[in-house]
């Protein structure tokens, strides 16, 4: 209770898929050892920590930001820079860290103080403005950047396939440089969420329901609500910046189509609002159902679409052509949506009599 | 020494009316001062530049020897300034107990506390608990304030204010659209403060009783001007206000 910060997911259901995600994402090195799984199950892990980082400002501040994939952008450019500039060693890991997270945190700190005194649609405005400005800077310094190819680079020894740790003979899969780095992800993602979900629930966290909820009421309660709104920001942009690390990591390589285009901020939104604003977990729900739908949707309709063939039906092929398969994913999402407005977290909680007050009691 | 809450030639205009007009008036602990005055008197406005919510046009609000107008409304409150709403402002979605709690944290300076978990933080549980019984929402506590009766919402905007353990308290009607049966508990609850003699208390009211009942003090408003101060029998007597305000609304004198 106390690693879950009180807050736990309050819904058998909701539990249930929880682990089912959690534990799937755990085994999946010796479950599924292929690239592709493993690179949808880091994907996954990264996400959710990315999107419970942008569930703190949208959910629990009702703060609408545009920026969280430049703090996203900025995590991943350093790492990939420090890599490809110092060379494969764990001074450049380091160096990238270093370098990147205050610098997210410090323009998180900039724009807030700025722009979150005033209407939430001007921070929108200017969050907008600052992620473009950043992305066409990101391109056009390409001596630093590799402009629009990006930056690959190599990992420290450790973390490389090449890197035999555990031998298949001894524990039937192997556990390689590769393996480690998954579950180098999956342990920081996994302590990111856990963060997130404290601050949440913490009496800082409260305050920032209280603004979501009333601002008006929470600075005449006698808190500075600017402060604790730029410190969300701050906190957002933080986490987002590692995500940001870890997917550069994973990857080895780090580009604007990676990191900072405007799809990822998009991908981020209908994450959140598909797994459930200001719950933290629809973060892990979201970031699962639609990394999913991204990567294995179209393989399935392709398989669908030919037994439909074979068994002679009508339309149906043509309309479950792996071609179609974005038409779909959209159609899914609005379904959602629309099925479910408060997320697939808010509707299993709902399941539920009444609110209940908070798990101390 | 002890609390003091003035405003000196207090004047706030909006283009050009005058919603208060030069009014200065000075409040001692252990009185509770009713405000009365007809719809539109200024009352609420008055209200809302002393606890920071609008600022002066001109004048100055001293309290406990600082000059205090120019400071923000949460610089007001975590001076000291409570204030409780006419119109129920609290915090729809969270529950009653959030509430509560949101307003006993405040109080307790926690406000940047990200590290600890509600659940740890027993000391702020309990006092919440304690006002919550204390305004009889205990039975409520796990209820979304949105799903309230309006008399329970009256409550629990008064809980916070209690909660925030002020030095002065401003009710702005805090009965209105109350029941029967539920205004004695919010009468009660005024009274009990009133005990605390180093408190100053506000109230504006319209009920005539209420004011009659509890009030040590009453100061009329009416067109944003103060026209009388003084005990609750002397003031309700003068001419000015059976004109000014008892003539506008007779059922109250009654």
């Amino acid at each position: 209770m106390m690693l879950l910060s009180g807050d736990p997911p309050r819904s058998r259901v909701l539990t249930i898929v929880l682990l089912v995600i959690i534990l799937a994402l755990a085994a999946t090195p010796f479950i599924f050892p292929g690239a592709k799984a493993m690179n949808v199950a880091a994907k996954i892990c990264i996400f959710a920590a990315l999107v419970a980082s942008y569930d703190l400002l949208l959910g629990y501040t009702g703060t609408v930001s545009f920026a969280h994939t430049m703090f996203y952008g900025i995590g991943s450019y350093a790492i990939a820079i420090a890599l490809y500039t110092m060379g494969p060693n764990w001074g450049a890991v380091a160096t990238g860290i270093v370098i990147g997270l205050p610098l997210a945190a410090l323009l998180a700190l900039a724009i807030g103080l700025f722009s979150l005194r005033v209407a939430a649609i001007f921070f929108a405005m200017i969050t907008l403005a600052v992620a473009s400005a950043f992305q066409v800077l990101a391109s056009q310094m390409s001596w630093l950047t590799g402009g629009e190819d990006g930056r690959s680079f190599q990992l420290p020894d450790l973390l490389r396939p090449g890197t035999v740790l555990i031998p298949k003979s001894l524990i039937g899969f192997e556990f390689n440089g590769r393996t480690l780095t998954f579950y180098l992800v999956f342990v920081a993602s996994t302590l990111m969420i856990l963060a997130l979900l404290r601050v949440v629930n913490s009496p800082f966290g409260r305050v920032l329901q209280a603004i979501r909820e009333n601002r008006f009421r929470a600075e005449a309660l006698g808190f500075r609500t600017v402060f604790h709104l730029t410190y969300a920001n701050c906190l957002a942009a933080l986490v987002a910046a590692s995500a940001g690390i870890l997917n550069a990591l994973w990857l080895r390589y780090a580009g604007p189509d990676t990191s900072l285009s405007f799809s990822i901020m998009l991908d981020i939104l209908l994450m959140v609002v598909i797994g459930g604003m200001g719950t933290i977990y629809g973060a892990i729900i979201g970031a699962a159902i639609f990394i999913l739908a991204q990567n294995y949707l179209q393989s399935l309709m392709g398989v669908a679409s030919k037994a439909a063939g074979e068994a002679g039906l009508p339309l149906l092929p043509g309309l479950l052509h792996p071609d179609r398969w974005l038409l779909w994913l959209g159609l899914l999402f609005i379904a959602s949506v629309y099925f479910f407005p408060t997320g697939v977290v808010g509707r299993l909680r709902s399941g539920r009599a009444g609110k209940t007050s908070d798990a101390a009691h | 020494m002890a609390l003091t809450l003035e405003t000196r030639d207090l004047t706030i205009r909006f283009g050009g009316h005058v919603a208060v007009n030069n009014v200065s008036c000075s409040f001692r602990p252990g009185e509770l001062t009713a405000i009365v005055g007809p719809n539109g008197a200024g009352k609420t406005t008055y209200f809302n530049l002393i606890s920071g919510q609008l600022r002066a046009s001109a004048g100055h609000i001293l309290f406990d020897g600082t000059d205090i107008t120019q400071h923000s409304a949460p610089m007001r409150t975590r001076a000291g300034l409570g204030r409780a709403f006419q119109l129920t402002n609290l915090f729809p979605n969270l529950t009653v107990e959030e509430n509560v709690r949101l307003a006993v944290q405040a109080a307790n300076g926690t406000h940047y506390d990200m590290l600890r978990p509600w659940m740890v933080r027993r000391d702020l549980i309990a006092r919440a608990d304690a006002i919550l019984d204390q305004v009889a929402l205990g039975s409520r506590r796990g209820v979304a304030a949105t799903a309230l009766s309006h008399g329970d919402q009256r409550k629990l905007e008064v809980a916070l204010m209690i909660a925030l353990e002020p030095k002065v308290f401003m009710f702005d009607e805090p009965t209105a659209g109350m029941s029967i049966d539920e205004v004695p508990v919010v009468l009660n609850l005024i009274a009990q403060l009133k005990q605390d003699k180093s408190k100053i208390i506000l109230l504006v009211e319209h009920k005539m009783d209420v004011v009659r009942s509890l009030a040590d003090r009453i100061i009329v408003l009416h067109n944003g001007q103060l026209v009388a101060d003084g005990p609750p029998a002397e003031v309700i007597a003068s001419p000015i206000v059976q004109e000014a305000y008892l003539g506008v609304a007779p059922k109250s004198a009654a």
